[in-house]
């Protein structure tokens, strides 16, 4: 039917249905010169206080601070001292030997899934160093950095991953999927984007309570694409919300290349501009423009002069998780040929070049590093592994769905501690 | 403790005749007076005060951050709600009209109603959603859902239905101060007065109707407590909202002694109350508005058999709207009405 329709109108150009496809697939060589990288140091600083349109060229540059010499270039230059630029490398540096550890156990068989933020570090570490501590983190799941640039022990991380018994979530979550409200970093959730008109809400509850407290939303580039990213700008700049909207676009998500999120047509900066709220596009590899720009969107915010919207501009270097093999539709090449480069090797080069580091010293840090992972890997074992024993009493499987617990729960609890009874007639009864 | 309340229910305070919509826009006003970390936020709902009106007067007297109007975005409604939860405020959005819940859902699922699961206690979502709720006011497919089946399947959510004004007011109140999500129907067909069914005849307003005497000031209605709107020992009937009321009026037409339960609160639900009353009775009659097939109904009809079982004298039967969506202009032949619950009940005592 359509075709004959199609074919009774031929004076009319037949119309084609685009799909996007990625530049390169697996086995493809690597060519990143279409890739517009501007000079570090060239990209204005406008006022934190501004109008939001002064911003929007922003949107479609990209603010960088270390150049190809590893030195630090013009406004955005955020002038940290090298003590802290010290801790921040030596953060990512912990979170990097974090991952690598935690995917190995994964690996043995020791937790059931895990999912690393290579190539990123930068952007959740530097981000968490310009913020104040009472500020509210709305992560997604690639934001472990967060945790460790606010002091969260390592080995209440590990429990979590194991799903032990010193888990503080109970076993209840996926891992990765942490909650610490002592460290202001919200509960993540599996459901994509969802966090974000949380955290839009959070600050808007603060505003409405005269509080001083901003909250910091985190997405990934390929989750921009849900209903809420919208709803969240919408409230944000409607309610001039204090909030920030960190954008990671690290090019993929699972396999779908940031085309399918809308990046063939637009960055995804550029979504501030329809929403009249401000908006900057960053070097997410290179620290100093992270902190730059997350502490002036964070100024921005507190002095009630509305939310921002960040797209870090970098590079998922690994798969997507355990779960996941990248070899299967993109090229190997890609994380070799990324033009941003590594984000820790970056700033390590930065603080060599201006005599505060050296390669020594650097090996020195990555062997204790190891180390204290290891350490806390051991520590959390001691509560037992995923699947072996040592696990949450099963009563504890209908605590918290409500404050308190309602006839069924009770009913259904029973169940649950008859049923250990018929497995383990010996054992113990929780 | 149940019938005790509402057989002979004697409020404290001085009471007025108020209509539901009264009963409600009180309970908010008390709570914004009450406690400061309750906020009010939905479509329409500042300046206007409301398309039914529930909130008029309330951002003049509590302020623009207390009561506030928003974009026409359920999932940012819900969504916000939940980050104000998290801050510390007991929020309490408007969704205009149920059938409009959904673009809100996945917050509501996801994110609300396992916030205190998933964080083990460390995140809550003390907020409720006020929701205007079922037919017969032809409101066509998308003013007369009832979508409570789809939340009572939820771990972690409370589901309310008032019947009543004093209700109502009782049970916001209660909602509002419980740290659980709740999901608070009001059904807008009995906003201004109870409604039996006879669409043909003439509206009846609250005003003295028992169950509009309203008191002043604070007090609540328990939720998980249901109501016994008449005692009975022919027959029990699991009703709540708009049905309470049609169900009463055709028992009193068949001077059927039936014993009518107001379920009040979907879930947690007062088991105790419809076991006791089926072993009484050895017959059930349940009755709903929304749709029958995996509608709320299904589930108390296998509660009663599961537990009643020995005791029924005739299998459960159940009164629903039919399978379709909500009819305009065959409103009366889809809404189970006077003819369809009398049927019901001839059925359950001829067995």
């Amino acid at each position: 039917m359509a075709e004959h329709d199609a074919a009774t109108r031929q004076n009319r150009p037949r119309l084609s249905l685009h799909v996007p496809e990625p530049l390169f697939r697996p086995g493809d060589k690597v060519d990143f010169t279409h890739l517009v990288i501007p000079h570090a140091g060239l990209q204005p600083r406008p006022d934190e206080s501004c109008h939001p349109r002064e911003t929007f060229a922003l949107c479609t540059d990209l603010v960088r601070v270390l150049d190809d010499d590893h030195q630090a270039q013009g406004p955005w230059n955020p002038r940290l001292a090298p003590d802290q630029l010290r801790r921040i490398l030596r953060e990512m540096a912990l979170i990097r030997a974090f991952d690598s550890r935690m995917y190995r156990l994964q690996r043995q068989g020791k937790t059931s899934f895990y999912l690393k933020c290579s190539g990123e570090e930068a952007t959740s570490i530097a981000a968490t160093h310009a913020l104040d501590f009472e500020d509210m983190i709305f992560p997604s799941y690639r934001q472990q950095g967060c945790l460790i640039a606010r002091g969260y022990p390592l080995v209440d991380m590990i429990n979590q991953i194991f799903s032990n018994r010193a888990d503080k979530l109970k076993g209840r979550q996926l891992p990765i999927l942490y909650s610490a409200k002592s460290v202001n970093f919200f509960t993540i959730s599996g459901n994509l984007a969802t966090q974000l008109p949380q955290a839009t809400g959070f600050a808007m509850a603060s505003a409405s309570r005269g509080d001083s407290k901003i909250a910091v939303g985190w997405v990934g580039e390929g989750s921009t694409a849900e209903g809420d990213f919208h709803s969240a700008l919408l409230f944000a700049a409607v309610y001039n919300a204090p909030v920030i909207f960190n954008i990671v676009n690290n090019q993929w998500a699972i396999s779908s290349f940031s085309g399918f999120a809308g990046a063939e047509r637009a960055t995804f900066a550029a979504r501030a501009i329809g929403y009249g709220i401000a908006g900057l596009r960053v070097d997410g590899n290179d620290v100093l423009a992270v902190y730059a720009a997350q502490r002036w969107a964070a100024d921005r915010a507190r002095a009630n002069a509305g939310p921002t919207l960040i797209e870090y501009f970098t590079f998922r270097a690994e798969g997507h998780s355990t779960s996941d093999d990248p070899t299967a539709y993109r090229s190997a090449q890609e994380g070799v040929e990324w033009p941003l480069g590594d984000p820790i090797a970056r700033l390590r080069d930065h603080l060599i070049a201006i005599g505060e580091w050296s390669i020594a010293q650097h090996e020195s840090m990555d062997g204790e590093l190891d180390e204290q992972v290891k350490t806390a890997t051991r520590e959390a074992e001691k509560n037992g592994i995923l699947g072996h024993g040592l696990h949450q009493p099963d009563r504890t499987m209908f605590e918290d769905v409500f404050e308190d617990q309602p006839w069924h729960l009770k009913e259904q609890a029973a169940q649950a501690v008859h049923e250990r009874r018929v497995k383990y007639p010996d054992g113990d009864t929780a | 403790m149940s019938e005790v309340e509402s057989i002979s229910r004697t409020p404290a305070g001085d009471t007025r005749d108020l209509t539901m919509i009264e009963a409600i826009n009180e309970a908010l006003d008390i709570m914004l007076e009450r406690d400061p970390d309750v906020i009010l936020l939905g479509e329409d709902i500042g300046y206007f005060g409301g398309v039914f009106r529930a909130t008029a007067g309330l951002q003049e007297k509590h302020g623009k951050t207390r009561v506030f109007d928003t974009p026409i975005s359920e999932c940012g409604i819900i969504g916000v709600a939940v980050g104000m939860g998290a801050y510390g405020l007991r929020p309490v959005p408007e969704i205009q009209f149920a059938d409009y819940i959904y673009p809100g859902l996945d917050q509501l699922v996801s994110e609300a109603a396992r916030l205190r699961y998933r964080s083990a206690a460390e995140f809550i979502a003390p907020m409720t959603v006020r929701t205007p709720f079922g037919g017969g006011i032809f409101g066509g497919q998308t003013h007369s859902q009832s979508p409570e089946a789809l939340f009572t399947h939820v771990a972690g959510l409370k589901t309310v239905v008032p019947s009543t004004p004093y209700d109502a007011k009782g049970l916001l109140i209660a909602a509002i101060e419980d740290n659980d999500p709740v999901i608070f129907f009001e059904p807008k067909r009995i906003y201004n007065g109870p409604f039996d069914g006879y669409y043909d005849q003439p509206t009846r307003p609250w005003k003295g109707h028992p169950d509009a005497h309203v008191p002043e000031g604070h007090y609540t209605v328990s939720l998980g407590q249901a109501r016994i709107v008449r005692a009975g020992d022919a027959l029990t009937v699991l009703a709540y909202g708009t049905m309470v009321h049609v169900a009463e009026a055709v028992c009193r037409q068949k001077a059927v002694d039936a014993e009518i339960i107001d379920l009040r609160t979907l879930v947690p639900l007062d088991i105790e109350a419809i076991e006791k009353s089926v072993r009484k009775t050895g017959r059930c009659l349940i009755v709903h508005e929304a749709t029958r097939t995996s509608g709320f109904g299904a589930e108390l009809s296998a509660l009663v058999t599961e537990r009643c079982f020995y005791h029924l004298e005739a299998p459960v039967e159940r009164v629903t709207g039919f399978d379709t969506p909500y009819p305009h202009s065959l409103e009366w032949a889809y809404f189970p009405g006077p003819v369809r619950v009398g049927e019901g009940i001839d059925k359950l005592l001829s067995e």
